[in-house]
C-alpha cells in the first residue's frame, strides 16, 4: 500500500485515467458482483468506481488470502467475484491458491506490479520478481498488460477465460503502465 | 489440554452442530478443515454442506462469500480453534461488512486435535469471544451449556441479526472420525445445484 505521486504530463494523466475504466467496463459486462481488495495506488481509480457502483460490493480485506477463499464462496453462492492487490500480496495468497484448482471456480485477480522497472525500493524487489513464476506454480495462468493501449484487449481476454472456462487467470498490471512510484523527502 | 483428555463439564462436540444443525431448513453450513468438517458430516449429509479438507484459515471467508452471494439464506460457518486463529483477520473483514445471514461457530478445544493435541493460544490468554466483539460483531457470545447452546440455536434462522459469533467450550476427545465428501467439484457444484444454478 502507498501512494504514488500525482502524473506530471499530460498524457499520463489521459491514460492513467482511461485503462482502469476500460477494466472497470468489462467487469461489469461480465456480471462481476464481489470485489475484495487490499489497497494499492495502481488499483485507486478502479476501486473508487467499485465502491460508487451499485452492482459490485466492495470487500476490503486484512490480508490478500481472504480474497482467494471470498471468491470461492461467492461461486458456491452464485456469484462472480475479482480479486485487486499489488505483486507483495501474492505470496500471501499461496495455500488458498489451492482452492482455484480444487473447486476449478472462475478466478481472476488484477494485480498491480511493483519490485521492476525503475523502482526505488529493493524490499518490493523480492515478491515482484516471483510473483508471475509463484502464479505459475500454483496452476494460475498469467496475463500482462504493460502499455495502455493493449488493457482493454488483455482484460478481455482474462476475463473471457476465467469466466467462461473457469481457468483461474492472474492479470499482471506492469508497473511500466501504472508509473513508478515517486520518494521525495 | 492434551489428545484424547475428557473433562465431563465440556460439551459434547458431536451434540452441539447436531443441535445446531437439527431444524436447518434451507442453510448452508461451512465446516473448517479437519474435526468440524467430520462433525457436519456426522449430522447428515445435505446437498447444502460445504466440507472443507484444507485452506485453513479460510472458513470465514468462504462464508462471507456465501453469505453476501445468498443474502436470504442462513449461512453457518462451524470452524475449530486453530482454523480460526489462522484465519482471525476475517473477524475484523466480517464486522466491516455486517451480513445479517452470517453465524460463526467456533468449537473450542484448545487444542490441535488432528495434529496430536498440541495446545492452542485458546487454552492460554487468547479470547476468540473478545476478538470478534472488537472487530464490530455485536452478536458475540460464549456458550458452556447445552441449555445455552438450544437457546442460541433457533436464532441462526434470523437473517437480520446478524453476523453473530459464538465459541462453544468442547470436551476434547477425538472421536471416530466421519469423513464427508472430498472432491471439492462435487461439493461445490452440488450446493449450486442445490440454489439452481448450472454448471458451466
Amino acid at each position: 500500500m502507498h501512494a504514488r505521486a500525482d502524473a506530471s504530463s499530460e498524457q499520463a494523466a489521459e491514460n492513467a485515467a482511461a485503462w482502469p475504466e476500460e477494466i472497470f467496463a468489462i467487469l461489469q459486462r461480465f456480471n462481476v458482483r464481489q470485489v475484495p481488495y487490499v489497497p494499492d495506488a495502481g488499483h485507486s481509480q478502479l476501486i473508487e468506481r467499485v465502491l460508487a457502483s451499485s452492482s459490485m460490493r466492495s470487500i476490503a480485506l486484512t490480508t490478500e488470502e481472504e480474497g482467494v477463499a471470498l471468491l470461492a464462496g461467492a461461486w458456491a453462492g452464485g456469484q462472480r467475484g475479482v480479486l485487486l492487490m499489488q505483486s507483495s500480496g501474492v505470496g500471501n495468497c499461496i495455500n488458498m491458491l489451492s482452492l482455484t484448482q480444487i473447486f476449478r471456480f472462475p478466478f481472476l485477480t488484477l494485480v498491480t506490479m511493483r519490485g521492476e522497472w525503475g523502482e526505488f525500493n529493493p524490499w518490493q524487489v523480492p515478491m515482484g520478481s516471483s510473483t508471475q513464476a509463484v502464479f505459475e506454480l500454483s496452476g494460475i495462468k498469467v496475463l500482462r498488460a504493460s502499455h495502455p493501449q493493449e488493457v482493454r484487449e488483455v482484460m478481455e481476454a482474462a476475463a473471457s477465460q476465467a469466466y467462461n472456462a473457469c481457468t483461474p487467470t492472474a492479470l499482471l498490471l506492469s508497473q511500466r503502465l501504472i508509473g513508478t512510484k515517486v520518494f521525495v523527502k | 489440554m492434551s489428545q484424547g483428555m475428557s473433562k465431563t463439564n465440556l460439551l459434547d462436540r458431536r451434540a452441539v452442530v447436531s443441535h445446531l444443525l437439527a431444524n436447518r431448513k434451507g442453510a448452508i453450513a461451512v465446516g473448517g478443515l479437519g474435526a468440524s468438517t467430520y462433525d457436519i458430516a456426522a449430522a447428515g449429509d445435505n446437498d447444502r454442506n460445504f466440507y472443507l479438507w484444507g485452506a485453513m484459515g479460510g472458513a470465514v471467508m468462504i462464508g462471507l462469500g456465501l453469505a453476501l452471494a445468498q443474502p436470504k439464506l442462513p449461512v453457518v460457518v462451524i470452524t475449530g480453534d486453530g482454523e480460526m486463529l489462522m484465519g482471525m483477520g476475517s473477524l475484523a473483514t466480517v464486522g466491516l461488512q455486517q451480513p445479517g445471514n452470517l453465524s460463526i461457530i467456533v468449537l473450542d478445544n484448545e487444542c490441535y486435535g488432528e495434529t496430536g493435541g498440541q495446545v492452542s493460544h485458546t487454552a492460554g490468554t487468547a479470547d476468540l469471544v473478545g476478538v470478534a466483539r472488537a472487530c464490530g460483531i455485536a452478536d458475540a457470545r460464549a456458550m458452556t451449556s447445552m441449555a445455552e447452546v438450544e437457546a442460541f440455536a433457533p436464532s441462526l434462522q434470523d437473517i437480520a441479526a446478524g453476523p453473530r459469533f459464538a465459541s462453544v467450550k468442547i470436551d476434547g476427545a477425538n472421536l471416530e472420525r466421519v469423513l464427508s465428501n472430498r472432491d471439492a467439484t462435487f461439493i461445490v457444484n452440488r450446493l449450486r445445484g442445490s440454489l439452481g444454478f448450472q454448471p458451466i
